[in-house]
């Protein structure tokens, strides 16, 4: 038997330091909405014969769009991003580009967003968080009514999961200026979707945890969470395994469309599984076992990983 | 007991024959005569969301009432437009989301839809002497024509009062729009007219000058706007027929999604889904044997049936949408891969493979129903988020996912169960380490 629990700290270290960079990441770059969240206008173009970035650079902007950015987006194909604009705009824009580079344009993909669905947008986004969590905290909290204190359960299930999400949003705030990743409905959709799978692996350790102190063999119950852990090992992994194995086979050839919605899925499953199995039973025992106050009197001596788990509860 | 499990079986393989059926209609007869249904993203066209000023309604009516009559006028422009299974509806209070799949005009559809096309008749304001009034910038002033209708009220003349069959015809050359009053529109018309013999009418849409023809006679029948492109010509036919819209609409998104792009993502994602869907066959397989062969059929019969019900609800898949089912189908195996891990347990406690089975689903039922429990909440929350602000594919994602967590309930529970205790108690597959039980 492995002893999981007894390492708790390191474990906990490990997410700190996957999660921290990203908030300081997040909080240095932020992170980059794409059209849905901002207003202005996106559009993939491809040109018949096709043109250079330069020169198409220099007809955009003497179309009156200085500020607009452009992105070779392979084959021939081109992303655009410049101010909200109108129809007659698009159409003159069009006329302009056609006249100035000699070539017959194509709009393959073309979206525009005003500023009030943009800030509604993101509102709504952090709502479907917040409210998705409260949800999944009572429900695990009434599944785990016949325990001791049931509420502990749905929060440390809870953490688990936001654990979860930090680890996506940071890797992908990373991601935003190493890639130029951007953050749209899908991505929070996909969020939500990791926030929801997360409490999946979370609740099969947890009602093992359930079923072996109803039991009663093992009294302590430090040792009743590494032993139920350790039972539950090879399920955590193989029912992660199955979902990867689909998400992978999107991920390597799904549509491009969303390539970086299976990105955070993937992250969100992979990091999912490892903090059921080491991070969600494990504050239960530090709960358990009120650790809190110890490392309350550690502060600030204690390594950022500690605090960070300290924070976060 | 056995009974009922033989009955189950019955009616597992019945349902795999039915989904079967609409999945893959040899005639397209009764199950067969519906199409999967797809969302822009992958058949292509344009997704706009507007936003109606409620503040310039009439006020004797409600929003509701404004926003359905929009809706309506809305629709029937579309209709005329031609654009095939045209999606619109209101979103929240204030705002109004068009769907035209495959529109070949973005442009052109988005003149249609969004202009009011108010058609308003207007004279000169004449000032104390009878000259014509100047604004500061030495413009005449217009003020709106009124007149009494057969009711006896005194109201201004618009395109309210015109006949929906406005039509373009060509004048020496050039095309006019041609439109006839109803009888309200005649007798104020003819009133407007008499009035103004030798002098200017105004004719202007939404707000913007067209035409001053002058006068010559009076008229209560028909007349003609000109001034006017062909296309600009056909755009307000279909305007003044379908009705000029109650409030101005201001667009507040727009996506257009190229066909062939469109195609190319759901075949992509298709293979992808196979491939991914093989794997976890090949690993349920190589992994539990016996069990994982019985949840690779399970799975099979699983994919069957929600494909059956996307197309007979029917729900629009988007490329989010097939992914979330592709995703389930990952899912759905989980609880497979619980029930399992629990038999093996059972079975190194002693258990014969018949009552390792039996436990192997009852000690498994509790975790399996929490996990779906939560991911169902997050569908309903998703769903919200997606319908609120009108985000078509996120909607569509919550959705299959929804269908494919209650659906793989009872494939990985229900026909996996009746599978393995029809090979149990027809004495099949009695050795033990075809479950996997002297391994691990």
């Amino acid at each position: 038997m492995i002893n999981i629990i007894g390492k708790r700290y390191w474990f906990f270290l490990l997410s700190a330091l996957i999660i921290v960079p990203g908030i300081i990441s997040m909080i240095v770059s932020g992170l980059k909405p794409a059209n849905d969240f901002q207003s202005g206008t996106a559009m993939t173009l491809t040109f018949n014969p096709t043109v250079e970035e330069n020169a198409l650079r220099q007809s955009v902007t003497a179309a009156g769009y200085q500020d607009a950015t452009i992105q070779h987006a392979g084959s021939g194909e081109y992303f655009i991003s410049l101010r909200e604009i109108t129809t007659d705009e698009r159409v003159k824009l069009q006329s302009d580009l056609e006249t100035s580079l000699k070539t017959k344009m194509t709009v393959n993909n073309f979206s525009t967003t005003s500023a009030t669905v943009a800030a509604q947008t993101v509102r709504y986004a952090i709502i479907a968080v917040i409210v998705a969590a409260v949800g999944i905290m009572l429900y695990i909290s009434f599944a785990f009514r016949k325990m001791p204190r049931p509420t502990r359960w749905g929060f440390c299930a809870v953490i688990a999961l936001l654990h979860d999400v930090l680890v996506v949003l940071g890797i992908f705030s990373i991601l935003v200026w190493a890639a130029g990743v951007k953050i749209d409905a899908l991505f929070i959709t996909g969020m939500l979707t990791v926030a929801g799978y997360s409490v999946h692996d979370t609740i099969v350790v947890f009602d093992r945890i359930r079923e072996n102190m109803t039991k009663g063999t093992i009294k302590n119950f430090e040792d009743v969470a590494n032993f139920s852990i350790n039972e539950t090992f090879v399920r955590s992994l193989n029912t992660s395994l199955t979902v990867t194995f689909v998400l992978f086979a999107l991920f390597l050839l799904g549509g491009s469309t969303i390539h970086y919605f299976i990105l955070v899925l993937l992250i969100g499953v992979i990091t999912g599984t490892y903090s059921s199995i080491f991070n969600a039973s494990a504050l239960l025992v530090v709960w358990e076992n009120n650790e809190w106050r110890r490392f309350i009197s550690w502060i600030p001596g204690v390594s950022k990983g500690k605090k960070t788990e300290t924070k976060a509860a | 007991m056995r009974r009922r499990e033989n009955y189950l079986f019955l009616f597992v393989l019945a349902l795999l024959i039915l989904a079967l059926c609409v999945v893959f209609p040899i005639n397209k007869g009764v199950l067969g005569n519906k199409d999967f249904q797809l969302g822009l993203d992958l058949k292509g066209g344009s997704y706009l969301l507007y936003e109606a000023d409620l503040s310039k309604k009439d006020p004797s009516l409600t929003d509701a009432q404004v926003m359905a009559a929009v809706q309506s006028k809305i629709e029937s422009r579309v209709n005329t437009y031609g654009v095939t299974e045209p999606i619109i509806q209101i979103q929240g209070n204030n705002r109004i989301l068009v769907q035209l799949p495959g529109v070949k005009d973005v442009n052109e559809a988005i003149k249609l839809i969004g202009q009011v096309a108010l058609l308003e008749f207007k004279e000169q304001k004449l000032d104390a002497s009878g000259a014509v009034a100047k604004d500061a910038d030495g413009k005449d002033i217009w003020i709106p024509s009124t007149a009494t209708d057969l009711a006896g009220n005194t109201e201004a003349l618009t395109g309210k009062y015109l006949k929906p069959n406005a039509y373009v015809s060509i004048n020496n050359g050039k095309p006019e729009v041609a439109f006839e009053w109803n009888a309200d529109g005649a007798k104020m018309f003819g009133q407007i007219t008499a009035r103004l013999i030798n002098k200017p009418l105004g004719i202007f849409l939404d707000g913007v000058l067209k035409n001053q023809p002058t006068v010559l006679a009076v008229i209560t029948d028909k007349g003609v706007i000109n001034n006017i492109t062909v296309d600009d010509a056909k755009i307000l036919v279909n305007q003044l027929n379908s009705g000029s819209l109650d409030v101005p609409l201001k667009p507040l998104q727009q996506t257009d999604v190229d066909a062939t792009l469109g195609a190319d993502s759901l075949r992509k994602s298709l293979i992808a889904g196979l491939i991914g869907i093989a794997c976890v066959a090949f690993f349920m397989i190589v992994y539990y044997r016996v069990p994982g062969l019985v949840a690779t059929v399970a799975l099979g019969i699983y994919a069957a049936i929600v494909l059956a019900i996307f197309k007979l609800i029917p729900i629009t898949l988007t490329l989010p949408g097939i992914a979330g089912f592709v995703i389930s189908t990952g899912m759905a195996v989980d609880a497979n891969v619980l029930i399992f891990e629990r038999m093996k347990e059972e079975l190194k406690r002693g258990l014969t493979i018949k009552m390792a089975v039996q436990e192997g689903f009852h000690r498994a039922w509790p975790s399996i129903r929490d996990s779906n429990f939560s991911t169902l909440i997050t569908c309903v929350i998703l769903y919200w988020f997606g319908g609120t602000f009108g985000a078509f594919m996120v909607k569509g994602f919550a959705m299959t996912l929804a269908l494919g967590v209650l659906i793989s309930l009872f494939s990985a529970i229900t026909v996996t169960r009746t599978f393995l205790t029809q090979m149990v108690n027809n004495g099949m597959m009695t050795n033990v380490t075809l479950y996997g039980g002297k391994h691990d």
